[in-house]
């Protein structure tokens, strides 16, 4: 059974920090590379900054629930929030090409991590699943 | 997140400390917007002590960019960590801004 953290903390940006603290520390201890820590933590924010940004529309006193799943070969982490359900076929990043402000967050999610699936079958928000790999040395 | 702006020859270098995240960019981004409006059209951007950052970070760059470019002025970037490289990379625009190894590589001939 694998191990499991869970962190909730109000959609108030400046609580992101302690998100992206334990998502490194986890990462670490479970023998990702420092790149590949530091990859996880990004994509991690960036599903939060995004939750608080289109799920709750930058309202700072909802609840976003992070479940951290601690496998021998993978991290999985389960993103909940409680706001407006985003139709997930209209989830994408912009054109590269086109350099302008904002519309990265779901491409730097995308080119990280292994996994990414958006369900928002349950009653009320959205979940979203994140996992990577451990990969091996050599 | 903590911004400190030195004048150099005709640049403001903007020495920023700590995080770049949706909490900080904001701040960043209104500094960056005030020394533009007084018409410091050449900005450096000092990352030696940036800890992190995010595409928030990166997008208030991206409004930087186009600033100093539709005022003829350069924005260069210098002393990033490799996170930080990582996180340019990744968007793609690693190629779009003129980053630098240190402060006098990004001084010069400006």
């Amino acid at each position: 059974m694998p191990q499991a953290i869970e962190i909730k903390i109000p959609s108030e940006p400046k609580f992101l920090k302690i998100v992206r603290a334990t998502i490194s520390h986890v990462c670490e201890t479970m023998g990702f590379s420092q790149e590949d820590a530091n990859n996880i933590t990004l994509a991690v924010d960036e599903a939060c900054s995004n939750i608080i940004k289109h799920s709750y529309c930058g309202a700072s006193d909802q609840l976003i629930e992070v479940l951290i799943s601690i496998h021998h070969d993978r991290i999985e982490v389960l993103l909940k929030d409680f706001g407006k359900k985003v139709n997930v076929k209209q989830i994408k990043s912009r054109e590269l090409d086109d350099v302008r402000p904002g519309g990265l967050g779901v491409h730097l999610i995308k080119s990280v991590m292994d996994i990414v699936n958006y369900e928002n079958h349950s009653e009320a928000g959205n979940e979203l699943q994140l996992v990577k790999y451990i990969r091996k040395k050599g | 997140m903590e911004i400190a702006v030195d004048k150099r020859q005709n640049c403001a270098i903007l020495k920023i400390k700590g995080d770049v995240d949706l909490y900080s960019s904001p701040q960043a981004r209104s500094q960056i917007i005030a020394l533009v409006n007084n018409k410091q059209f050449n900005l450096l951007v000092d990352f030696t002590d940036v800890t992190y950052m995010d595409s928030s970070g990166v997008a208030t760059l991206v409004e930087a960019l186009q600033l100093t470019n539709k005022n003829k002025g350069k924005l260069r970037l210098y002393k990033l960590r490799q996170a930080i490289r990582d996180v340019f990379e990744l968007s793609r625009l690693d190629k779009v801004f003129d980053i630098y190894e240190d402060e006098q590589s990004a001084l010069h001939g400006i």
